[in-house]
């Protein structure tokens, strides 16, 4: 199995009657994600896109077996219904709604604590495009055709960079083990390090794509987790060399605020930790097919 | 969303933070008439902006009379301050505050913000307040003592004694500060603030812990549930682009160079901007017309790019994933027959359905410069930009 997807994950939606959770239900069954159901309070016992929707996660969890699940829950209520996966035993959630207040996504990643670390969910996100193993299954609302499978591990914040990425890699025939988005938001749920160590144990992904952007101290913390526990070569880009300092770059993490916070420095520090840093976004696919050669 | 120091300050007092007295006015007689209403013989009047360091531009002015205090005003009010904060354009002043003086014997750095690493709320403190936080931490690091809150409990007692205690507060003063700290807590988590700073932090002559400058941030996603808060944006201490672009629900940042861009996603639209200035160009903005990419969105957009005179080509780069490119295509084509620019405009597009994007365009008859890779846009607006330069030196000249 990959890093957290296979092809007989059963999936939930949780906000599958919304028009764009459920678009992206059937994107995702049409690609050959197990979806097994959806969540949306008060609506329990319709049925949406083929599959069943129940009221809480829990009893979609006992009725379906449910281990994922795809938040699609407008922001005002999005981190409750990620505390309500993890309590209900989902294992893995991908939370893709943009806009959670910052101080409502510290409570969830308080809450989750609650967990023992063999029964904690993973959360990632949130403001993310998902995670999807080419091949396998799609949790997320990426573009599946962009994607070849393959050994390349893909950990970003950003959506539409790592679409660029993906398809620069196909281009050039080189397929993708797993891509996760991490998301843009400042406290998400999975940092870049978190992944690596993923990444790092699996058999499929020979090697690791992360690509970054200024702010936030997750890529210096990965610089350094790479340097002392990553044995695979791993390739990098720092977008937002041109930003100024103190400006948020659209995404709410995205503002350079501190040391080591700036494209450059990180791009530095991740040099210094033994990756091979791809200067302009453009090259990252011919950089790594350099390397896998 | 930032407040202003004047309205931050009526905030924390909610909250039980002690601050010197203090009112607000709109004109230099106003100013006047506020400090004799409040009595005593000095005053500071502050210009209301939203950036930090005031006091070394000139934004705040210890007055001694109303004489004073209207003269000094007199130069504030419709002028631009000028910080290291607020770019050399400046900010507007508009609103003065007008604050009794108080006789200082200590100065207390004191701030509240969401840190990244430990994702919770974090205090950092020092001795050395008055200075910027940047300053003491290059300088004295040693002074500065942090804490983080436990979310689930909020902060405790004991940690603001610590904090007390370590920046060398008198024991008989422990408890007001104990106070000062618990408020601005209290108002940084219970109004979604992203920061809370209090610089300085002032023991007086008599004993008074007071905040003697405010500034708050709020977290822009929790606007909604405080609609109070929303009410205090100043429109006129923004960017007038930026808060138009933010009305129409695009994310722009506006930044010096000449090539406008338009893109899909914010690390496609900083990638842009990066390779831009690899090719050799300089990129006048930063615009995220987010994932959808509608053709209304993408008229926004080259009205929004087009209001900035310096802008001297244009480069569109959509990555679509779940919409197509022909769409958008279609979108770029009817804003471009709708809005006519009169610079070069180049189009990359990648993703679902490419080639019949790339068919739209080279149809539509528009004199558009297409490009397939990133790399490619780049360079093609790099050299339309420069050869524009050399046909037309006067197009669009620099202001």
């Amino acid at each position: 199995m990959s890093i957290f997807l296979d092809r007989d994950t059963k999936i939930i939606v949780q906000g599958i009657t919304g028009k764009m959770a459920r678009f992206h239900a059937r994107e995702m069954i049409e690609y050959g994600s197990n979806v097994v159901g959806g969540v949306v309070p008060g609506k329990g016992g319709e049925m949406v896109e083929g599959v069943p929707v129940f009221n809480t996660v829990k009893e979609a969890v006992a009725e379906t077996g449910a281990e994922a699940t795809l938040v699609f829950v407008p922001p005002p209520a999005a981190a409750d219904g990620i505390m309500e996966a993890a309590d209900a035993g989902i294992r893995y959630c991908v939370c893709i709604t943009d806009g959670i207040p910052a101080q409502d996504m510290i409570r969830v990643k308080r809450y989750m604590y609650r967990y023992p670390k063999e029964r904690r969910m993973v959360l990632t996100g949130p403001n993310c495009a998902g995670t999807i193993s080419p091949g396998k299954a799609l949790l997320g609302i990426m573009p599946g055709h962009i994607y070849l499978q393959g050994n390349v591990g893909i950990i970003g914040r950003s959506g539409t960079l790592g679409y660029e990425a993906a398809a620069q890699l196909k281009e050039r025939g080189i397929g993708v083990s797993t891509s996760v988005g991490i998301g843009g938001d400042p406290i998400n749920g999975s940092s870049f390090k978190d992944i690596l160590q993923h990444f790092e144990d699996d058999d499929e992904t020979h090697l690791i794509c992360m690509i970054g952007e200024i702010g936030g101290p997750q890529e210096a913390e990965a610089a350094e987790y790479i340097r002392d526990h990553v044995s695979k070569p791993v390739v990098a880009y720092v977008a937002g060399l041109t930003a100024p300092k103190g400006r948020t770059m659209g995404h709410a993490g995205a503002i350079i605020s501190a040391f080591g916070e700036s494209a450059s420095e990180k791009v530095e520090i991740l040099s210094a930790a033994g990756v091979t840093v791809a200067e302009n976004p453009a090259v990252i696919g011919e950089t790594i097919a350099r390397i896998m050669q | 969303m930032d407040i202003h120091e004047y309205q931050a300050k009526e905030i924390l007092s909610n909250f039980g933070v002690a601050v010197p007295q203090g009112a607000l006015a709109y004109s230099p007689e106003q100013a006047a008439y506020r400090a004799r209403e409040m009595g005593g013989s000095r005053w500071v009047v502050k210009a209301q902006v939203h950036a930090g360091g005031r006091g070394k531009a000139g934004g705040v002015k210890v007055c001694d009379s109303d004489a004073e205090i209207q003269a000094a005003t007199e130069g504030m009010f419709g002028q631009k301050l000028v910080t290291h904060q607020t770019g050399p354009e400046g900010k507007g002043i508009y609103r003065v505050y007008v604050e009794a003086a108080v006789p200082i014997e200590r100065e207390i750095y004191l701030g509240f913000v969401l840190d990244r690493a430990s994702q919770r709320v974090m205090i950092v403190a020092s001795g050395e307040g008055g200075m910027e936080i940047e300053d003491i931490s290059a300088e004295r690091p040693d002074s500065i003592v942090r804490a983080t809150v436990e979310p689930a409990v909020g902060l405790q007692e004991f940690q603001c004694r610590e904090i007390a205690f370590a920046l060398g507060i008198e024991a008989g003063m422990v408890q007001q500060m104990v106070r000062t700290l618990r408020g601005c807590y209290r108002a940084f988590r219970e109004l979604d603030a992203t920061m809370v700073e209090v610089n300085p932090l002032v023991i007086t002559g008599d004993n008074r812990i007071l905040a003697l400058d405010a500034k708050m941030t709020f977290d822009d996603n929790a606007l909604f549930r405080h609609p109070q808060i929303s009410e205090l944006r100043d429109k006129s201490q923004e960017d007038p682009r930026e808060s138009r672009a933010a009305d129409r629900g695009l994310s722009y940042v506006g930044l010096d160079g000449n090539i406008g861009c338009i893109v899909n996603g914010a690390g496609l639209a900083m990638a842009t901007m990066d390779t831009i200035k690899l090719a050799g160009g300089e990129p006048a903005n930063f615009l995220d017309i987010g994932g959808g990419a509608t053709p209304e969105r993408v008229a926004k957009a080259f009205r929004l790019v087009m209001s900035d005179k310096n802008v001297q080509a244009i480069l569109v780069n959509i990555f679509a994933g779940i919409n197509r490119c022909d769409w958008v295509a279609e979108g770029v084509v009817q804003a471009l027959r709708e809005n006519p620019v009169d610079v070069p405009v180049i189009v990359r597009l990648a993703g679902t359905n490419v080639e019949e994007g790339q068919k739209i365009l080279a149809q539509s008859g528009l004199p558009l410069i297409r490009a397939t890779t990133l790399n490619e846009a780049a360079e093609r607006a790099v050299a339309a930009w420069q050869s524009d330069m050399k046909n037309n030196p006067n197009l669009r000249a620099v202001q």
